[in-house]
């Protein structure tokens, strides 16, 4: 038996489908998790005291969510397990952990980095108002605390979640007033032969659609967002969009749950300085890994949306791949028919995370007709104006110069909402290609810590 | 003000007493502080910048848009933090109320 330390960041599908490799090879991993409880974002599960059901949480994905949930609670007595737990910082083979306001070291071994994704966002007037909010966040609203974001929601954006939420929303009992999609009724045709890599799936989403037509939500495809009107004290009051023919609408609503499908969580494996690449598909700067997850660091593996951008199901594989990776490179036998049939399963994902960044693509082109007084930071309230000004008149055509000079990406969010389209303003205002503006670099903490943070004493056990 | 979230189910938890800048209010157990607030008003601050209300974002603790403080000037997460009996919270830093 190995006694390697292993150091898994992330209790998402990823991260506990490694832990499941590791544990059976006899190892005794460390899982840090920044949430109350397992199952990261998606299979997010509720507190203590909720009593709905896997179907009614979870609808065509409560099997596989029970699945990893059983799965955790069967490992948790075999892992050392830290919830609630923040990885700030990672340098020289250690993780800096931070719990309650007590700073403390975590040396490994090996890392498996399962750090999953954010909603991605474009900015739009007035997205700074009460009661927008990420997709992703209504999603939790209604999984974990069985609350709508509003008495009336419209649901803005793209992606395979902007069709999932509004039709849970609908299922349970909420007012969904509209799904305004910016993409392309021709785009989910022509990425068809992409998305045939996954023909369940493919069907369960056009099922949604179809649900969400039979209850008589109003859908746009094609759409152009205008504004979210509102009031700086009351909030949000309506949606403005042009529809796919270029009339105006406006929507009245009180709510809006917006996003352009996933943004990877990158921080770590930055601070762990591991090597970037372009992926032109997503227009995102991803860390390069091979095959099983390794990245060009030795010891560091990446799994999940953090590094793939597949989805549960491809975070699920690659979880359990690069915990067998781990096992390989410690010299720990490793089963190679389960890694064979996962590198299988994940040419699939790969195939079909293709087709969905062209059914659903970055409308990056938005960035460049938004108007100037749009906020792009909404941490710091700074304008389109104040981030092209900096580009066309002090220079700064790259993004971490941009960031100084404008302070866009400099907030508490720390570029997670205004990074990706602040990328696009930039490369927009100075007319060149959006490789050439660059990434955001990570910076420790990865998020705010309070100034009352203490180093520990001894190890929390 | 009128709540901003709107509770769909899950509503026979026990009841928890708070108070939001001072005035009772009340949650259910298991709240996060932000559902407990939202449940109750519709915003959890200011923001320092425009002085628009901010009523939280992500809900997953990436943004920091939902920071709120006890009046020893603690400043909580809103949306990472559970609501408990007696908690009193500020949507203003302290000494700016």
């Amino acid at each position: 038996m190995s006694t390697a330390r292993v150091a898994i960041v992330g209790a998402g599908p990823a991260g506990v489908r490694c832990a499941e490799v590791l544990v059976a090879a006899g190892l005794r991993p460390v899982l840090v998790d920044e949430g109350m409880r397992d199952g990261g974002q998606i299979y997010r599960r509720q507190p203590d005291g909720f009593g709905r059901g896997y179907e009614a949480l979870y609808g065509t994905e409560a099997e596989r969510a029970r699945a990893l949930h059983e799965t955790f609670d069967r490992l948790r007595a075999r892992l050392d397990y830290r919830p609630q737990t923040l990885v700030w910082n990672a340098a020289d083979s250690e993780l800096h952990l931070v719990r309650d306001g007590l700073s403390h070291g975590l040396p490994y071994d090996a890392v498996v980095v399962c750090s999953g994704a954010t909603d991605r966002l474009m900015p739009v007037p007035g997205w700074q108002r009460a009661g927008c909010y990420s997709l992703g966040a209504a999603q939790i609203a209604l999984k974990a605390q069985a609350c709508a974001i509003g008495e009336k929601v419209v649901f803005l954006g793209t992606g395979p979640l902007l069709y999932l939420v509004a039709a849970q929303y609908a299922k349970a009992g909420a007012r969904v007033a509209a799904v305004v999609d910016t993409a392309r009724r021709g785009d989910g045709i022509r990425a068809l032969p992409q998305l045939g890599a996954r023909p369940d799936v493919l069907r369960k989403g056009l099922a949604l659609i179809a649900y969400l037509r039979r209850a008589g939500v109003a859908m746009f495809k094609g759409a152009t967002p205008v504004a979210i009107e509102g009031a700086d004290a009351a909030g949000v009051s309506g949606l403005r969009f042009r529809d796919a023919s270029g009339r105006e609408r406006l929507v009245a609503c009180d709510a809006v749950a917006m996003g352009y499908h996933l943004r990877a969580e990158t921080q770590l494996a930055d601070l762990l300085r591991c090597e970037f690449r372009f992926d032109a598909e997503s227009r995102q700067w991803l860390p390069r890994i091979d095959p099983w997850g390794r990245a060009s660091v030795a010891g560091v593996y990446l799994a999940g949306d953090g590094a793939r951008l597949q989805g549960a199901d491809g975070a699920e594989a690659s979880g359990a791949l690069a915990g067998l990776a781990v096992l390989r490179d410690l010299g720990v036998p490793a089963d190679q028919g389960q890694a064979d049939r996962l590198l299988r399963v994940l040419a699939r994902m790969e195939r079909f995370r293709v087709g969905i960044a062209r059914a659903f693509p970055w409308p990056w082109r938005q960035a460049a007709d938004l108007p100037d007084t749009t906020l792009v930071c909404r941490c710091e309230g700074i304008t389109a104006r104040e981030l092209r000004r900096v580009v066309t008149d002090e220079g700064a055509r790259e993004a971490n110069r941009a960031k100084a000079f404008s302070r866009v990406g400099m907030g508490r969010c720390q570029g997670r909402y205004c990074g990706l389209a602040g990328a696009e303003i930039v490369a927009a205002a100075s007319q060149s290609d959006i490789r050439q503006v660059g990434r955001l670099r990570a910076q420790a903490p990865v998020k705010p810590l309070p100034a009352t943070t203490r180093q520990a004493a001894h190890e929390p056990q | 003000m009128t709540p901003r979230f709107r509770r769909l189910a899950e509503t026979g938890r026990p009841a928890v007493r708070f108070s939001i800048d001072g005035q009772a209010a009340q949650a259910l157990q298991g709240d996060t502080l932000l559902v407990a607030m939202l449940c109750n008003t519709g915003a959890v601050r200011c923001s320092e910048f425009g002085g628009e209300r901010r009523a939280g974002f992500c809900l997953m603790g990436a943004c920091q848009d939902c920071g709120v403080w006890t009046p020893q000037g603690e400043r909580l997460r809103a949306c990472t933090t559970y609501v408990s009996e007696g908690l009193e919270v500020l949507t203003a830093m302290p000494a700016l109320l």
